[in-house]
């Protein structure tokens, strides 16, 4: 009998952009909810971004399915901290328990794309962006997942961070205002919805700073 | 010298159908620092008596959070309901990973049961040594319940365990049908009032009581030690409060726990039916 | 065959490739419940070996569950939820899983079988009311999953979602939600070469879980592209 389905895999991509920006008091997290495999749109309404401690939140595209079980191990994983600790996990400990538990399938690896942003124990935002198998980097912004190829450099472009080259360190926060922020992450969107297939429908947009948390939504393009 | 032959093991029968070790599993709860609870439809509210080993140490917790929707306070070895509150917390967590949905508290009730069970008929065992008042909301409203050493576990509207307990069931004995509909802050006024019964005319101070709350639209907390002053002050339990009528079978209680603890005690009936 | 899917085959007993499927099934919210269409085709390859295939099951007091794929991977899972659903009604407190618990615990079943290379062969459809809350969800065999007002595994999602796109509304009657299910099924008798014109709708409301008798649909075939399709396609067969 000749072959009637390809090889079966365990993976799929269903698509989606992540883009988190750092300022001096607060952190701007947003994605698309746009769900797709291949040529379809399985749902337009499908948030990407995980709420997993009251001062992180987690943006990932990639495989749903990975994306999910990630999400569930770190929501478990927060529980037993608060058990044992009686706070909220930071923001700059849950990224390394983000990079350890990503690196745990080092050779079955989640296929997953992370940006996670929320604020410092000084208040201060900041951002870490991940590879799928959990080498990480503090940033002042980042893009991940279908569309990174066109906002990254876009954003790179209008924030003009500081070389992490230079020494000392500068700091890695942008100099724009919450709302400057926020507009940014709009207008690339709206770009990158223009020439990726895999982000659109609607954008979300999480705002973290001292009042607490706030969402918005914007309208992105359905085709 | 008289020695009973039936307690040396868990699993030995004595003639009069009764497991020793098992009852003095029992009896450790007794020997306890009180602890108490009380719910209304909405509302629970666990609260417990603390008191320090030495005047150089502090106290010991003994109120613990299992999740959102589910706590524990427990009398007698802290260590062993330390144990069963990890055990606890880890089935919550892992039915919500599974489920996406908060554990039903009767069915960790029982789980929790059939857990000390086993502990009463196995040789290399030994039962906990611990009483849990487990409050907790669930999709058929508030719940208490009470677990004891033996495996077995019972629903109450307000009960109290531990070191002269008795004079704080008395008081709630006396008040209990007012609690279904009770609000909040009445519900931990009558937490309280009985916290104050177990004490035995020493001032109710809120370093030596520990109060948390657990309902709709509030998930599982322990109070902070000022909140819980001034409900005190508030309450005007400072002094005023006349003298709570001490119960007399109060007392005769606490005499009866060491008795129990030499392990020959008879009369009476099987602790287990409790 | 080549020596590597060879090895796979004689070494193990895994789905890598499934004997009998069945193709789309259908879902929607519709004012009172949700509504789920489906076949009765089993298809072997491309041979129509079963024609009373059952792929639309209740799954305790809230859920209704359809099923695409493998049908003996199907049949398993009903086994494995006849036994969830026993083991919740044991405990008689009042409690029970709804749609929302069972689709987690499927998502959770199918990731699992992916995660060691040992997939249930399916993409699945979840609906139910419990609580006065309609749900409606969907997983696949590599545990993929989402909730929408309007779902379709395989084919559907091709033939069907667009229709769904243009006509649903929250507040379809039940009639209008048959009705508009029916033209998603029509569409896909015609077009998907697996579908056969043997169906049933099942209903789940507050009241419970009704599935109609197998039917069929209306079709036309005597347009002339039909009667005739390499009119025009000179030279082929």
């Amino acid at each position: 009998m000749t072959k009637q389905q390809a090889n079966w895999s365990p993976y799929d991509f269903n698509g989606g952009t992540c883009v988190a920006v750092a300022g001096a008091d607060y952190c701007v997290i947003a994605a698309d909810t746009r769900m797709s495999t291949g040529y379809n749109i399985l749902t337009r309404d499908y948030s990407k971004i995980c709420k997993l401690a009251d001062k992180s939140l987690l943006a990932s595209s990639g495989f749903q399915a990975d994306v999910r079980a990630l999400q569930k191990n770190l929501e478990a994983r927060h529980q037993i901290y608060q058990h044992q600790h009686n706070k909220q996990m930071s923001c700059p400990a849950m990224a390394q328990l983000l990079s350890n538990t990503l690196y745990y399938k080092r050779f079955f690896p989640y296929y997953a794309f992370n940006v996670l942003g929320g604020l410092d124990n000084e208040g201060k935002g900041c951002v870490f962006t991940y590879d799928a198998v959990g080498s990480y980097e503090k940033v002042g912004y980042s893009s991940q997942g279908s569309g990174s190829k066109l906002i990254m450099p876009f954003l790179d472009n209008q924030l003009k961070s500081p070389s992490p080259l230079l020494l000392p360190a500068q700091d890695a926060v942008t100099p724009l205002s919450e709302l400057e922020a926020i507009d940014l992450v709009k207008t690339a969107f709206a770009s990158a919805t223009e020439r990726d297939i895999y982000t659109g429908d609607k954008l979300e947009i999480v705002v973290l700073n001292r009042e607490g948390i706030r969402r918005e939504y914007m309208e992105l393009r359905k085709d | 010298m008289f020695r009973n032959q039936y307690d040396t093991d868990v699993t030995t029968w004595s003639p009069a159908g009764r497991l020793f070790q098992v009852e003095y599993a029992m009896e450790a709860v007794k020997q306890g620092s009180a602890a108490i609870g009380l719910r209304s439809k909405t509302h629970v509210v666990l609260a417990c008596v603390n008191k320090a080993q030495s005047e150089l140490s502090s106290h010991q917790r003994k109120i613990f959070k299992v999740d959102d929707h589910i706590g524990v306070a427990i009398a007698g070895l802290t260590a062993d309901g330390r144990v069963l509150s990890r055990y606890m917390r880890s089935e919550c967590i892992n039915h919500s990973f599974t489920y996406e949905s908060a554990l039903p508290v009767g069915r960790l009730v029982v789980q929790l049961a059939d857990k000390a069970q086993v502990c009463t008929q196995r040789s290399w065992k030994r039962p906990y040594g611990v009483g849990l008042l487990v409050g907790g909301l669930d999709e058929s409203g508030a719940h208490l319940y009470y677990n004891c050493p033996s495996g077995n576990y019972f629903e109450y509207q307000a009960f109290a365990i531990g070191s002269r307990s008795q004079a704080a069931k008395t008081y709630m004995e006396r008040k209990f049908e007012t609690f279904d509909n009770a609000s909040r802050e009445e519900l931990i006024k009558h937490a309280l009032f009985a916290i104050k019964e177990t004490l035995q005319g020493e001032k109710l101070k809120s370093s030596i009581c520990t109060i948390a709350v657990l309902g709709v639209g509030e998930s599982f907390n322990v109070l902070d030690q000022q909140t819980v002053q001034e409900l005190i002050n508030s309450f005007e339990m400072v002094e005023d409060e006349a003298p709570a009528p001490q119960e007399p079978s109060a007392a005769p209680e606490e005499a009866a726990a060491p008795a129990a603890g030499e392990g020959a005690a008879d009369e009476g009936a099987a602790p287990m039916e409790e | 065959m080549d020596p590597n899917s060879r090895l796979v085959m004689e070494d193990s007993q895994r789905t890598l490739t499934p004997y009998v499927t069945g193709t789309s099934v259908i879902g929607i919210k519709y004012k009172d419940g949700v509504l789920i269409a489906a076949d009765m085709g089993g298809s072997y390859g491309s041979t129509l070996r079963y024609k009373s295939v059952e792929r639309l099951k209740a799954i305790g007091k809230h859920s209704l569950l359809g099923a695409s794929g493998e049908i003996s991977d199907f049949q398993e899972l009903l086994r494995y939820l006849d036994g969830l659903i026993l083991y919740d009604n044991m405990w008689d407190d009042g409690n029970s899983l709804g749609p929302k618990e069972v689709h987690s615990y499927l998502t959770r079943v199918m990731y699992n079988r992916r995660n060691k290379f040992n997939p249930l062969w399916n993409s699945l459809v979840l609906g139910g009311v419990k609580n006065g809350q309609k749900y409606l969800g969907t997983v696949n065999m590599i545990g993929v999953h989402y909730q929408d007002n309007h779902v379709a595994t395989g084919f559907g999602n091709h033939l069907a979602i667009p229709i769904l796109r243009d006509e649903w509304r929250e507040d379809l009657s039940f009639e209008e939600g048959v009705r508009l299910l029916e033209k998603c099924m029509r569409v896909l008798i015609y077009r998907d070469r697996s579908a056969i014109n043997k169906l049933q709708i099942a209903k789940i409301t507050a009241e419970g879980v009704t599935i109609s008798p197998p039917y069929s649909l209306k079709t036309f075939w005597e347009f002339s592209a039909f009667k005739n399709p390499t009119a025009g396609a000179e030279g082929s067969w």
